[in-house]
């Protein structure tokens, strides 16, 4: 068993609306896995659901080879979008309260949150009550709670909302290195830099249906359009551009560089390599620029939406 | 995994330490006993109060009718004209004057009789004065009639029954007053804790909502251990302080009464006089012998088991459904809708309880309503003063906790779906679905 976390054809319906239609999940150990779709797609269900918030109308989910349970809920740390902690409780105290809620015994916890506050340097805020804090320092609060338990599995969603970037950065340096300690992350966002920058996989739900998941890499494979960004540079800039008309599907490109004439988005066919189209391009003119066309996740987001 | 004490043990802290409720905790019984020294204080002084009042009577038959009191002195007029008279009441603004005209025959006397005062007289004076004119005319009836003196004294009778059950237990009035103060207390005192901590529950799901904590909190406990966590922790800090007031307000109570030298005590007794004579008892030390008897009779041992069990019994389902209600809203100004239903069957117990339990305490009202599970707390509370068979207590404790198991199952049920719920009002029909999802 590679996958920390399996959901098997889940399904939920509330009344007459349908939540998750058959969605199947595999999250491997050590990955970070983002969970990705428009809003209201289902994704905060789904989590519930892994949270035994929730309980499924229909199919199963798995935590480790065994089916959910209520003890599994020490091994999973959760840091929902909806965020608060109790305004009028003082910080250390809630924190030591969450972290019994989680199972852990209060000299554990108060040693645990020790080191966490120290290493992120807010060890003065332990007597202050909550409604005295900024709302990011709340945050801060509140992700050093939801990974105190040092739990198998970690669900953010929209960790970074409400962060400025420098203590963002900090908090994704974090998960990283949770990450790194063994921990499996799910991390659920609409926000497609940071799934580029962090996440091995995802799976993308769309109105309640799961329409795409594998890893990163792979779907970015298979959306590759095999379309590179050309940079040239010629004395007869018309003659150029009209050959390359002539034998490849050529696409006008926007990229910024230094002094291109010619700049291009060339396509190519299957039986095309790319040693072809540059040999090709050089014999013509001088190659200052060659970049295949990576889809973001973004462009990839939008397209499979679009075409569901 | 039980968190339950966890969950207790923080809600009962934070709603001790919590600012207002220490200052509730500890304002309350002063300004309840600041209100009753006030209005004792004013009594005492209305009590204190001389007044003189001047009497004209023009037809002669009232005289000696009026004697002097402690607080009311009389004075008696001859040869005054009604206008010197009312001019001389005037000048020495004495109380009034009560004028009786010239008639020809005592038949007419009853018709004839007007009290004139600056201010309109308390109604205590007046029918003061009216019974006595009226015993008076009677007796002269009676005498203009043949009766003599002797015989109209003769006739007249006291009564009290003596109240004996089958199986020789006796009764009597003030036995049921002390009945009557009990489960009265007792029903009241529910009543109250229901109200005032069972908002204070409801209160505190809303804000668990509104500082949307509540996601994290059951990710890691079940909702309805979080519930009942809640429930007991406010019950226990609710308790806390009433323990706080009734010492509190004992010590103030004796302390304010010897400052303002008020016997409060005594005004106590004085009240629970003025109800046993509007019973027409006669003899006070037998009054207090007969509450004091009653009260060794009072089925103590039924009574605090009872008082118990009906007690958590009714508070626990009450506050269930509180808790249910501040789950399903978003804010406290939308619990208006919720509030009706589950205030309505409380009122109704209250009323039961004063009106017809005292009326008659094993009634087909007062019996049925003891069995209601919503109104039986308060209504069985009141009854089992004036003894009610094991078998209907047991009955209606069983329909009680039936009731309030499912009450926790609906609940549990509504505040599930309902902490997750934002933004919009639920109706009634939004509410039923729940229980489904």
């Amino acid at each position: 068993m590679n996958d920390l976390l399996v959901a098997d054809s889940v399904s939920k319906s509330f009344g007459n609306f349908k939540a998750l239609n058959e969605v199947s999940i595999a999250v491997p150990k050590g990955s970070i896995f983002g969970l990705l779709g428009p809003n209201g797609a289902g994704k905060t269900t789904l989590i519930r659901i892994i949270n035994q918030i929730t309980i499924p109308d229909e199919g199963k989910v798995q935590l480790d080879g065994q089916p959910l349970k209520p003890e599994h809920i020490r091994d999973i740390g959760y840091l929902p979008e909806e965020r608060g902690l109790y305004k009028s409780m003082k910080v250390g105290e809630q924190a030591l309260y969450l972290a019994q809620l989680k199972g852990m015994s209060k000299s554990e916890a108060r040693s645990r949150l020790k080191y966490w506050f120290d290493k992120l340097d807010i060890g003065d805020w332990w007597n202050k009550k909550i409604q005295e804090l900024s709302k990011g320092q709340a945050q801060k609060i509140q992700f050093v709670v939801t990974v105190l338990h040092r739990p198998k599995l970690l669900i953010f969603d929209e960790p970074f909302s409400g962060f400025d970037p420098i203590n963002a950065n900090l908090i994704k340096d974090e998960i990283l290195q949770l990450r790194d300690e063994g921990a499996t992350v799910i991390f659920s966002t609409h926000r497609m830099e940071s799934v580029e920058e962090l996440c091995d996989h995802i799976a993308l739900i769309h109105k309640s249906n799961k329409i795409l998941d594998g890893k990163l890499n792979d779907i970015k494979r298979q959306y590759r359009t095999n379309t590179f960004e050309v940079g040239l540079q010629s004395a007869n800039s018309d003659s150029v551009i009209a050959e390359i008309k002539n034998k490849f599907e050529v696409l006008p490109a926007t990229f910024k560089n230094l002094n291109d004439d010619i700049k291009l988005n060339v396509k190519i066919d299957e039986s095309t390599s790319s040693n072809d189209l540059l040999s090709f391009l050089a014999s013509k003119a001088e190659v200052n620029h060659f970049v295949e066309v990576i889809p973001t996740a973004n462009d990839i987001f939008i397209q499979t939406v679009k075409n569901n | 995994m039980n968190h339950l004490p966890l969950i207790i043990k923080r809600e009962y802290l934070t709603k001790v330490r919590n600012k207002s409720f220490i200052i509730m905790t500890f304002l309350s019984p002063l300004i309840m006993i600041a209100l009753i020294a006030v209005v004792a204080y004013l009594s005492q002084l209305n009590n204190d109060k001389k007044r003189t009042i001047t009497v004209l009577d023009e037809s002669g038959y009232l005289k000696d009718v009026f004697q002097n009191t402690e607080n009311t002195t009389y004075n008696n007029l001859e040869d005054f004209s009604l206008e010197e008279a009312v001019a001389l009441v005037k000048k020495t603004e004495g109380y009034g004057l009560l004028y009786v005209e010239k008639v020809d025959s005592l038949n007419e006397v009853s018709d004839k009789i007007k009290f004139y005062s600056e201010e309109t007289p308390s109604l205590s004076v007046i029918s003061g004065i009216e019974g006595r004119i009226e015993r008076r005319l009677k007796e002269m009836k009676l005498q203009k009639d043949g009766v003599s003196m002797a015989m109209i004294r003769n006739a007249e009778t006291k009564i009290n029954i003596v109240q004996e059950n089958y199986e020789g237990k006796t009764s009597s009035k003030e036995g049921n007053i002390v009945k009557l103060i009990f489960g009265g207390l007792a029903g009241y005192l529910l009543f109250m804790f229901i109200i005032i901590y069972g908002n204070m529950i409801m209160r505190s799901v809303i804000e668990e909502k509104t500082s949307r904590i509540i996601e994290v909190i059951i990710s890691s406990v079940k909702p309805v251990q979080l519930m009942l966590g809640k429930i007991i922790g406010t019950s226990l800090a609710g308790i806390t302080q009433f323990a706080i007031w009734v010492v509190l307000g004992g010590v103030l109570m004796v302390v304010v009464g010897l400052i303002l030298d008020i016997d409060l005590l005594a005004m106590q007794t004085q009240q629970l006089e003025v109800i046993q004579q509007s019973l027409e008892t006669s003899g006070i030390n037998k009054e207090v012998g007969e509450a004091i008897v009653a009260f060794q009779n009072l089925p103590i041992l039924n009574l605090v088991i009872a008082f118990i069990f009906f007690f958590i019994g009714g508070y626990l389902l009450y506050s269930s459904l509180y808790a249910a209600i501040g789950a399903a809203v978003d804010n406290e100004t939308d619990t208006q809708q919720f509030m009706l239903p589950i205030l309505m069957p409380l009122i109704l117990a209250v009323y039961v309880g004063v009106f017809t339990v005292i009326e008659d305490p094993h009634g087909t009202v007062s019996t049925v309503f003891s069995f209601i599970p919503l109104t039986s707390p308060v209504v069985m509370l009141m009854r089992i003063p004036f003894g009610v068979p094991p078998w209907q207590q047991i009955l209606s404790l069983l329909l009680l906790i039936g009731t309030f198991m499912f009450a926790v199952w609906f609940a549990a049920k509504i505040y599930r779906v309902g902490i997750l719920m934002y933004g919009k009002k639920p109706t009634y029909k939004e509410l039923f679905k729940w229980l489904k999802y």
